[in-house]
């Protein structure tokens, strides 16, 4: 072991390397650590925030599909008895026509079978002239018996 | 022997070489000094380097120290320089990641406010790394360039500065100095000579006091600078042993580095721990 000025060599390089480790070294680290953790933080943060506002979000998306469903199925409802109104009314209005139609059809009816009688009483009293003309081989005054006819043909 | 199938040249002066007198070659430093004749220069045997005394200096060593001190200040110049928020890649986050472990250990131990202690607890954890980790370089390598560029094969060349006991106790008594500095700046010069003299058994017993303290307080450098030395220069010294061996020296080689990679970054820990400790218990009253 052999102690020479080596000894003070190394200890003006020591304090040397320290000096130059505490001014030039140690406090860029130091800054930019601390400004990494600032970040960091910063960043769960807004992270944090980001999950409760998701959070807010769904629970709004909830109650506004809740919303939706109570007034589609109410639109729904809506809907349906005005279906059922507008079938009602067809039906009321189906109902009125055929009605209607129906008595139209007995009212031609009347008028036909009325017009039948007519037609038929006028041949009656035709056939009543013939027949007693006929019967009484003699010639008749028509326009004698005509009036007997009519009354014949009007009791028919 | 491991010089053997590095050194063609020198094949007959390596035979003629005992094993004991490779390892003592590989013990010796390269020195630059006064020679008694009163010119200065290098010495060119290990008597020679005796001769000059104190007024020496160890080129290989401090070299290599002050080479690996400027390779950790000026590559972590580099990365700090870049640090930013932004995510950390590469060599950047390897920095990051030593930063945070030395900030964490002076934290954990040092409980005040001082700007000196994390950087110096840097310096020395990194410092001292590079420097033991030269002891994992193949021991006749960089010796061998030494000597090749020299021309000389007297060439001496060590390349581990911590197995050097003037680098470590340099360390050590800065270390020292930064002690009594704090003591006297914090206790104050009457405060710091109390806590030599009366504890721990009261002002009466003021000599045994002494005794005591003293010893203590003077232990601590030496302590602190002989650990490193002792145990980077015995696994050099192993590492030597194991090159005597010829072709074996490869498994043995292999078995002692893994088992020295262990050492390596410990004994930088310890330096830096008691470091911070020898200047928190510096700092604090009592």
């Amino acid at each position: 072991m052999n102690i020479n000025a080596t000894i003070f060599g190394q200890m003006i390089a020591f304090a040397f390397f320290v000096w130059f480790c505490m001014k030039y070294v140690w406090p860029p680290l130091t800054a930019a650590l601390a400004e990494r953790q600032k970040k960091i933080a910063e960043g769960l943060e807004a992270a944090d925030k980001a999950e409760s506002d998701l959070e807010q979000a769904q629970v709004q998306v909830a109650e506004q599909l809740k919303e939706a469903k109570t007034e589609a199925s109410g639109i729904l409802e809506q809907a349906n008895k005005r279906a059922s109104q507008i079938v009602d009314e067809a039906k009321d209005q189906a109902r009125e026509e055929g009605q209607r139609i129906i008595a139209g059809a007995q009212a031609e009816i009347e008028q036909e079978v009325n017009r039948a009688k007519e037609h038929l009483r006028g041949e009656v009293a035709s056939i009543a002239i013939a027949g007693a003309e006929k019967i009484l081989e003699a010639s008749v005054d028509e326009s004698a018996h005509a009036e007997l006819a009519e009354k014949l043909a009007a009791s028919l | 022997m491991a010089s053997e199938a590095t050194q063609d040249e020198g094949h007959e002066v390596e035979l003629s070489q005992t094993q004991g007198e490779y390892i003592q070659h590989h013990l010796q430093f390269l020195t630059y000094g006064k020679h008694p004749d009163g010119h200065w220069g290098l010495a060119h045997s290990e008597e020679e380097a005796g001769d000059m005394g104190f007024m020496s200096v160890h080129v290989d060593t401090l070299g290599w120290s002050i080479v690996l001190g400027l390779l950790f200040v000026l590559s972590f110049k580099k990365a700090a320089e870049k640090a930013s928020a932004a995510t950390p890649t590469g060599f950047q986050n390897f920095v990051e990641w030593v930063f945070e472990f030395v900030e964490q250990n002076v934290k954990d131990t040092f409980h005040g406010t001082n700007s000196l202690i994390a950087p110096l607890a840097l310096t020395i954890f990194c410092w001292v790394i590079l420097m033991n980790f030269m002891d994992l370089v193949p021991v006749d390598i960089l010796p061998w360039l030494a000597q090749t560029i020299s021309g000389s094969h007297e060439t001496a060349f060590r390349v581990v500065p911590t197995t050097d006991p003037n680098i470590t106790l340099g360390m050590s008594f800065s270390v020292f100095f930064l002690i009594i500095f704090y003591s006297i700046k914090v206790k104050g010069t009457g405060g710091f000579l109390k806590e030599l003299a009366f504890q721990p058994f009261g002002w009466k017993m003021m000599p045994f006091n002494l005794l005591i303290e003293v010893p203590t307080l003077l232990a601590k450098p030496v302590s602190l600078g002989l650990r490193l030395y002792g145990n980077l220069y015995a696994g050099e010294l192993v590492f030597l042993l194991i090159a005597l061996f010829g072709v074996y020296q490869l498994p043995a080689h292999f078995i002692w580095a893994a088992f020295h990679l262990l050492i390596v970054p410990l004994q930088a820990f310890i330096f830096m721990m008691l470091t911070i400790v020898y200047l928190s218990q510096a700092c604090e009253h009592h």
